[in-house]
């Protein structure tokens, strides 16, 4: 599974960013081959609207099975990826990128769809 | 770090004094971050001293740069806005009417067109009365209100926060039901709905509340003006009932709460034993303790 | 004649100026209509006891995919400055809340699969009671831009109502909506409150109408508490004090069941006379 985590950094011990549309960083952990592959996301910061459709098509692109966050999907990023199967978890806004996944493992997570 | 944003959906029901004084009475627990970036006003009543300024940059304006220009009039035939028009050899972009939208640039067959980003306001940091840092904004003229300088705010407003080690971010959101108060309340932990008893602050109410709603926000509710009309104030009240929104306080109409606003002070501080002040002091206590269990 | 009445500050006592100027003119025999122009928090119907007698549904123009000859190029999303269009591996998906209606995807398209088509907006409503007119534009939940609605309910007034003197209520704040109600106008009156926030607010509205090159006077609402900064700000930059309407706990009272004040009480009728003297001598 591709499982990607919305981050301020690059490696698992890097803090979790809680916002998905304007996260900094997106962080695709492929659990088959162990490896962490970073997007970098920064150029939505300065967008005035619609990023959430612009970071729905990078989690497409990416081959997201899984995105764990911290606040959630906003309504446009939903429109776009409730239909393409890949799960949202959130709740982990505060942890480690490390921590995010070891809760999405212990189900300590919360499901948004 | 918790966040508690307070709105309304119209103006003049005293959302700014309340969250002036919430924000008075948690002292250097919290990051005020003032959202109403149209027409701020905190900063009056805290004592802001504008210490750091910053730039801040939005939106784009067409320049059309005369000396190669030819007069072609293709901009013009595309521009969905009325914003181009002919000079007596060039044309020319009007910048109030322009959307920043590119069609010109793109087409024009001499690239005589080009996107400028606009200075669209200013952002803050001050220290404020009691020591505590207040985040705010100014839009700039005919700036468009997209919600982004708004949700600067909040990021420099929550960046302190955390740095500092801050318990609190108290916000003061936009009215309305527009994008900017939809980038007030993201990430909200607690929002509350500053509502005054007349017929157009009830009508107000429901369309604000309909939109925390589609947010999933958690949502309670101050009355203000509670005595000027018993009869709106229990519709409120039923309102809220229906909704299952927690009613923190109802305010009576005093008039100190505008006198106080006169001096630029919070009426917390201005009169700390009068009723409301009791009330509003009440109000910042149970707020905590919902944040805290947030 | 059009005259837009606005403030910086929201809650000065716009809606309730209009609607009772309004009224009084109406009741007067002049030929006046009002249209309430704050579509995100249209209000003003709620105090003139008027029927529903038109609504028209208010579209913006958007690009509507059609997937027969597309190729799936992405121009469409290279184009747009608004985020508004996606260009995802199977579809090209159109977010209508995004779109500023430029028509560049639209026209630039290779292949014609992006026709503009009308969505709605909102709704523009018109009411009458015995007296007079009054129009208003309503937003629908989750629009986002209130600009595109605003020009067309000035459209609507403008075309149907001619002749008559036309009394917009703008949105508070100094920003864009602002500007769109007010840029038009033969005249803008700003309500402000004789306090530090009447006063801050105030020189931004000022600021504004200033670039608009918009001719401005002032009301200064709920005269008698508060201090006189804005009196001095006002004689200091020549903004002429059309009147000073008296605070009144009566007058809010009324206001709060949704009722109308110059009939009731005097102070009030004479405060909307010095602005019905201000008007004509405009002319």
């Amino acid at each position: 599974m591709k499982i990607v985590f919305t981050t301020k950094g690059k490696t698992w011990e890097s803090s979790m960013d809680a916002r998905f549309g304007r996260a900094e960083m997106f962080l695709v952990y492929d659990e088959e081959t162990d490896k962490l592959e970073a997007i970098d996301n920064s150029a939505t910061e300065s967008m005035e609207h619609g990023v959430g459709g612009q970071s729905s098509k990078k989690m497409i692109n990416a081959g997201a099975n899984v995105v764990i966050t911290g606040n959630g999907a906003g309504e446009k990023a939903l429109k776009i990826l409730k239909t393409t199967g890949i799960e949202f978890f959130t709740g982990a806004g505060e942890m480690s990128v490390k921590e995010a996944y070891e809760a999405y493992k212990q189900n300590r997570l919360q499901k948004q769809f | 770090m918790r966040e508690v944003v307070v709105i309304s959906g119209k103006g003049g029901t005293g959302k700014t004094s309340l969250s002036a004084s919430f924000a008075y009475l948690a002292k250097q627990e919290a990051v005020v971050c003032d959202c109403d970036v149209d027409a701020a006003n905190m900063h009056l009543l805290l004592d802001a001293n504008f210490k750091k300024q910053e730039d801040f940059y939005s939106g784009e304006i067409a320049v059309i740069d005369p000396k190669i220009c030819t007069n072609c009039g293709e901009c013009f035939d595309v521009c969905r806005f009325d914003a181009i028009t002919k000079q007596t050899d060039y044309h020319e972009v009007d910048p109030i009417s322009c959307e920043g939208c590119h069609y010109c640039s793109r087409i024009c067959p001499v690239e005589a067109i080009e996107m400028v980003t606009q200075k669209a306001g200013d952002v803050f940091v001050s220290d404020i009365k009691n020591g505590a840092t207040m985040v705010h904004a100014k839009l700039g003229f005919g700036a468009e209100n997209s919600g982004k300088l708004v949700s600067k705010v909040k990021r420099v407003a929550k960046e302190l926060a955390l740095k500092e080690d801050k318990a609190y971010v108290i916000t003061d959101g936009s009215p309305g039901i527009g994008c900017p108060v939809i980038s007030s309340l993201s990430g909200a932990n607690l929002v509350v709905l500053v509502t005054e008893a007349t017929v157009s602050g009830l009508h107000d109410l429901k369309r604000v509340y309909e939109l925390t709603k589609t947010f999933n926000l958690k949502v309670v509710c101050i009355i203000n003006k509670c005595d000027l009309n018993w009869e709106i104030t229990n519709k409120i009240r039923e309102y809220l009932k229906s909704e299952d929104v927690r009613l923190l306080a109802s305010l009576g109409y005093d008039e100190n709460f505008t006198k106080a606003v006169s001096v630029a002070k919070p009426i917390v501080e201005f009169d700390e034993s009068c009723e409301i002040s009791k009330q509003i002091k009440l109000s910042w206590n149970n707020i905590k303790n919902i944040l805290k269990d947030s | 004649m059009k005259i837009t009445i606005a403030s910086g500050k929201g809650g000065t006592g716009k809606t309730t100026v209009s609607s009772n100027l309004t009224s009084y003119l109406a009741s007067l025999g002049k030929k006046v209509v009002l249209a309430d122009l704050d579509v995100e928090e249209p209000n003003s119907a709620l105090f003139l006891n008027a029927k529903l007698v038109h609504s028209k549904v208010s579209n913006k123009m958007i690009p509507k995919w059609d997937a027969t000859d597309c190729t799936l190029c992405g121009k469409c999303e290279e184009v747009c400055n608004f985020n508004a269009i996606l260009h995802l591996p199977e579809e090209i998906r159109v977010f209508p809340e995004l779109c500023h209606s430029c028509y560049a995807c639209s026209e630039l398209c290779p292949t014609d699969s992006l026709p503009m088509t009308p969505s709605q907006i909102g709704i523009i409503n018109e009411y009458k009671n015995e007296l007079f007119t009054m129009v208003e534009g309503r937003l629908d939940l989750g629009q986002e831009m209130s600009i595109p609605l605003i020009a067309q309910t000035i459209d609507y007034v403008d075309e149907k109502f001619a002749d008559h003197i036309k009394i917009y209520d703008a949105p508070p704040g100094t920003s864009c909506p602002v500007i769109e109600a007010s840029r038009y106008s033969d005249f803008v009156i700003l309500i402000t409150e004789a306090t530090p926030f009447g006063l801050n607010d105030l020189r931004l509205a000022v600021e504004t109408m200033r670039v608009l090159n918009q001719k401005v006077g002032v009301i200064i609402n709920r005269y008698g508490i508060g201090d006189d900064g804005v009196e001095k700000y006002c004689q200091d930059e020549n903004i002429p004090i059309i009147t000073k309407i008296q605070n009144d706990r009566e007058v809010a009272k009324l206001y709060s069941n949704g009722k109308l004040i110059y009939d009731k009480i005097e102070h009030f009728k004479a405060s909307l006379d010095e602005v019905i003297a201000f008007i004509g001598g405009l002319k």
